[in-house]
């Protein structure tokens, strides 16, 4: 390694511009003429839109147009699509409702966009949406699983009989009813996963250009994936072909999964650029970023695991609603299916499993991948299950774990996953150690002796990222390939430009790309820059979620770097006069390896773009491609352990300790990755005591701004002690797991493990608010 | 935010003068509450008359056995100021824990009591220790002083000038901050006079605001120590219930805060 090298802990070059307020985001974009988008949004969960009256709105100052849903869809604007297909149980598609960009007959969310003004400025477009006369008829509501899947309940899709999108399943239901039939002990539970909003730092916004004369649309746009982007507005929405489509994801602040989506607000700014022939900038508000941001979670399960007489697990049965909101969001689908369920055997030999999950359409707000997606879900459900097991089995809940270990790898697991490497004692046992597992007992005694219930919770995670190997996610049902392009321009000077589909949106791309370049040329990482997030600038990409910048997009770099290698080494021997198979690479250099006899790399640069002595028949110049496409998921795993007191007289939660052992394989940044793991577990510990979602019964939003959308602040959380133990992952060139959502999946768990250990009532649902573990101690 | 017209007062009888003038006039005293509303278009006052930049609406005062503080004094100043911390600590401690650094540097005294936001600190304070209220036309016992939620007794145009607190024997304040917004999801402030009373408040608690709290009152007459509580029980009756507390909790939350008030007066 070497100090710019991969392991090296190089701090991060984005961050100066970062924290001297120097970004460039989407709203920092003006344009010569730009006018301002106001949407006019439905105050009610589930009404007949009757009529859109604009006529005193079309008369105030600045105003240019105020355009509808019918207009949106007599321009033949696609409606919004759902990239996975999945099949329910009786062989049939899912059963979706049309969501058009603007609502022109029914609004079925508060929130959704009936109308949208365009005027000379933000102000002025406010103004006149006040002055818009929209004729509702209300319509009964469905603001949640349980009520939307009651017979009479109010139905928002003529093309979803009951509310329901699809009745899935997967594992082997026979197998598993054999299992419970020979078991010697049932362990069930009933729990909810708890809704949230994602609340990136910046929220969503959208500058759409149309060029009249050249028939060409720009949109700057909040996008974790702008070719993605790109490619379904041209190729489902109807806006324009691609190549007269330029799409540019600038600084993103945030984005946790919300902005991998192509929402209405992004298509309308450009449908609307065209219709005024003016730019048009949307930069929604924390309001707009509550309602319409897909939210994520949302689950209500009930599992029951079988044991044997040893305490070895049988089988696993799960049956889970999963809340889609109001409309299928573009991966939504694959969400409580295979980002979820295929995760359910966890770290544990479990011989059968059976899942069945029931996709619902609620008057909510659509939800979608959030941090994690699914797997937080699947994840919470087992360790919970697992710690509830080991109290009913009166077990230490770490042996009931590694009693069921899985030991040997490769581990074909029976819900799809085959994980490839790990090793779960050498997590939990590094996780017991740093909290000093043994010295609990005495440590709970002191704190009962001071009035406090003191208890301890594990959460053994794995999660399944690196997303995804294209064959098989296709033959799942995705819509698209999840491969990864680089490419690598060696500049004539010897600077490198790395173009990369992957998209930075604060994961720190900019520092750890050029480290994987520094550790194969010696090179400098100033001499290195990172472009991403434009269409115009790079070849293609799949962008940046499932923690798989990495483990895909870091493996396209290498690919690309091998090919640029290469051909460097070819020059480099021609102009030493040496065998190719000679020259090795040392600090920048290209040496004759056993001799003095060496060229820099700028020379070979240099070498390549004058093309005045290269090797007969080769092409001039440096600059090389590679599209990578992973053979399997990369499997990041680890063990969490949180140790605190609640105070019985306010049901209010102290952390104690929180420690945390991943194996995420190689690292690159190890400051980094600790950066993203704090944020992972913020999120985690965040789902578990302060953030969740509420509706009231008519499907309104309560939780609708910070003051009552409790987000984690630093004093709610503790310092953590993390650790890392460390498998290659054997199927990418770099060695890598990915790190960006581990935090998030495996956090939650240990926190209402620990807690309903201190309370001794497992009757607990999250957020654990202080209000619920009071009542949960005092009934 | 609709457009208003933004006045800098530069002495009371020019605040009350250009609030006279306005339509809809509002006077501004921080804007912690009044601007995030504004800029969410759900007020439209004509006029926003600024009284925290006059110089003689600024300071604090104690002499003898009373602590004047003036209307448009920041919270951070209570909080800092040597005077108030030896002659009321538990005054002291309270305006430390209201918002956050850049709340309690804008926000002031006048402002948060007459917005009597039903889950703002201080009126839990002025009512505990049978503090007045100094207006431009008279003065007002804490006690006829709040009038439910987000009302007083301030007229139209009528401005706090300045709060004058008594000295108490003893004193302590303890909030349970709302998980979310970090307001009073309870706050209980115990107070025992130099005379011998003892005066609780709540805030958070009732539907009705802020509310004095006869039973524990009473138990800490008779015997003024945490333990004393120990067998009081709060009716959850008339109490708030919302999603951060039941009513039955935020009763119960009266009582334990009440507690941990005496425990902290001492």
């Amino acid at each position: 390694m070497g100090v710019e090298g991969i392991g090296a802990r190089v701090v991060r070059k984005e961050d100066r511009r970062f924290i001297t307020g120097q970004g460039r985001y989407v709203d920092d974009v003006k344009m010569v003429g730009m006018s301002y988008a106001h949407f006019i949004r439905s105050p009610h969960a589930h009404a007949k839109v009757k009529g859109i009256n604009s006529t005193e709105a079309m008369k105030m100052p600045g105003v240019i147009a105020v355009l509808t849903g019918q207009q949106i869809v007599d321009d033949k604007v696609g409606n919004l699509i759902c990239g996975w297909a999945i099949t329910s149980k009786d062989g049939s598609p899912m059963k979706m409702g049309a969501w058009p960009a603007m609502a022109p007959e029914t609004v079925r969310f508060v929130g959704q966009a009936v109308a949208v003004v365009i005027a000379e400025t933000k102000n002025q477009a406010k103004d006149a949406a006040e002055a818009v006369v929209v004729d509702y008829e209300e319509l009964p509501a469905a603001a949640d699983v349980r009520a939307a899947i009651k017979s009479g309940a109010p139905q928002l899709h003529p093309e979803a009989p009951g509310n329901i999108v699809y009745d899935w399943h997967i594992g082997d239901e026979a197998a598993v009813g054999d299992a419970f039939s020979k078991a010697a002990n049932v362990v069930t539970l009933e729990l909810t996963n708890n809704r949230l909003v994602p609340n990136a730092m910046e929220p969503r916004a959208a500058v759409a250009h149309y060029d009249q004369a050249e028939e060409h649309y720009t949109l700057y746009t909040t996008s974790q994936n702008p070719h993605v982007a790109r490619l379904v507005l041209s190729a489902f929405y109807n806006i324009a072909p691609e190549h007269k489509l330029r799409v540019i994801a600038p600084d993103v602040g945030g984005g946790f999964g919300s902005k991998i989506y192509i929402y209405p607000e992004e298509m309308v700014a450009l449908w609307a650029s065209k219709k005024v022939n003016r730019p048009v900038k949307w930069t929604g508000d924390r309001s707009e970023a509550f309602l319409t941001d897909a939210h994520g979670r949302d689950h209500v399960s009930k599992a029951e695991m079988a044991f044997d007489k040893d305490n070895k697990i049988l089988g696993l049965r799960v049956k889970t609603h999963a809340n889609f909101g109001a409309y299928m969001s573009l991966f939504s689908s694959a969400v409580p299916t295979y980002l979820y369920a295929t995760l359910l055997s966890g770290q544990y030999v479990i011989p059968a499993i059976y899942a069945e999950v029931i996709g619902v359409y609620t008057n909510t707000t659509p939800v979608d991948a959030y941090r994690g997606a699914g797997r937080p879900e699947a994840s919470y459900l087992l360790e919970r299950m697992m710690e509830t097991a080991a109290r009913q089995l009166k077990v230490d809940p770490t042996e009931l774990r590694k009693k069921n270990f899985i030991n040997q790898f490769p581990y074909q697991t029976p819900v799809i996953m085959a994980y490839d490497i790990g090793d779960f004692h050498a997590s939990i046992d590094a996780a017991m150690k740093a909290i000093d597992y043994a010295g609990f007992p005495a440590r709970k005694a002191k704190a009962k002796a001071n009035g406090k219930l003191r208890g301890i919770g594990v959460s053994c995670y794995i999660e399944a990222c690196g997303i995804a190997p294209s064959k098989a996610v296709g033959s799942l049902g995705a819509g698209v390939g999840l491969w990864e392009s680089a490419e690598i321009r060696v500049n004539p000077v010897g600077t490198i430009e790395v173009l990369t589909g992957s998209h930075s949106h604060g994961q720190g791309h900019e520092t750890t790309f050029c480290q994987i370049i520094a550790e194969r040329l010696g090179v400098p990482i100033s001499q290195v820059s990172i472009v991403h997030g434009d269409t115009d600038k790079v070849q293609f990409g799949m962008g940046t979620y499932g923690s798989r910048s990495i483990a895909v997009g870091g493996a396209a770099i290498v690919k690309a770097m091998e090919k640029v290698e290469a051909k460097a080494k070819k020059i480099a021997a021609h102009a030493l006069e040496a065998s190719e198979s000679d020259i090795v690479i040392e600090n920048g250099e290209f040496k004759v390896t056993g001799t003095d006899k060496a060229i820099a790399l700028p020379m070979v640069a240099l070498a390549a773009y004058t093309a005045h002595n290269l090797p007969d028949g080769m092409e001039p110049g440096l600059k090389e491609t590679a599209f990578y496409d992973p053979t399997n998921f990369t499997f990041p795993a680890g063990a969490y352990i949180c140790e605190l007191e609640v105070d019985p007289g306010t049901g209010k939660t102290s952390f104690v300790n929180f420690v945390a052992a991943d194996d995420f394989g190689r690292l690159i940044n190890p400051m980094i990755v600790e950066g993203q793991v704090h944020g992972g577990l913020a999120q985690g510990i965040g789902q578990a005591l302060l953030e969740g979602v509420v509706y009231d019964d008519t499907g309104q939003l309560v939780t609708a701004s910070f003051m009552d959308y409790t987000m984690p602040r630093a004093d709610d959380l503790p310092s953590f002690q993390l650790s890392h133990t460390t498998t290659l992952c054997p199927g990418n060139p770099l060695g890598v797991k990915g790190c960006g959502e581990a935090g998030a999946i495996g956090a939650s768990a240990a926190v209402i493990n620990a807690i309903t250990d201190a309370i001794g009532n497992n009757k607990l649902e999250m957020p654990a608010t202080p209000d619920r573990v009071w009542h949960a101690i005092h009934g | 935010m609709y457009e208003t017209n933004y006045h800098r007062a530069s002495s009371i009888d020019d605040a009350v003068a250009q609030f006279a003038k306005g339509t809809d006039s509002k006077f501004l005293s921080g804007g912690q509450t009044l601007l995030p509303v504004m800029k969410q278009r759900l007020a439209a006052p004509s006029d926003v008359i600024d009284v925290a930049k006059i110089k003689d609406m600024i300071g604090i005062d104690v002499s003898g056995d009373t602590v004047t503080i003036k209307a448009a004094t920041p919270h951070y100043d209570v909080a800092q100021s040597d005077a108030v911390k030896k002659a009321i600590p538990a005054l002291a401690s309270l305006a430390s824990e209201i918002g956050d650094p850049a709340v309690r540097y804008r926000g002031t005294i006048g402002g948060s009591l007459a917005n009597n936001d039903p889950a703002a600190d201080y009126p839990a304070a002025v009512l505990a220790l049978g503090a007045t209220v100094k207006t431009n036309k008279r003065s007002i016992p804490a006690e006829d002083f709040f009038k439910g939620l987000f009302s007083t007794a301030l007229e139209d145009g009528e401005i706090i000038t300045a709060v004058s607190f008594p000295v108490p024997a003893k004193a302590g304040y303890a909030k349970f901050p709302n998980p979310a917004s970090r307001f009073a999801l309870t706050g209980v402030f115990v107070a025992k006079t130099k005379a011998g009373d003892v005066r609780v408040a709540a805030t958070g608690a009732s539907q009705s605001g802020v509310m004095r709290v006869g039973p524990i009152e009473q138990a800490l007459k008779a015997n003024w120590a945490a333990s004393a509580l120990d067998s009081v029980t709060i009716a959850a009756s008339g109490l708030l219930a919302d999603i951060h507390g039941s009513a039955d909790y935020r009763a119960n939350l009266v009582k334990v805060m009440g507690q941990r008030a005496v425990t902290a007066a001492g």
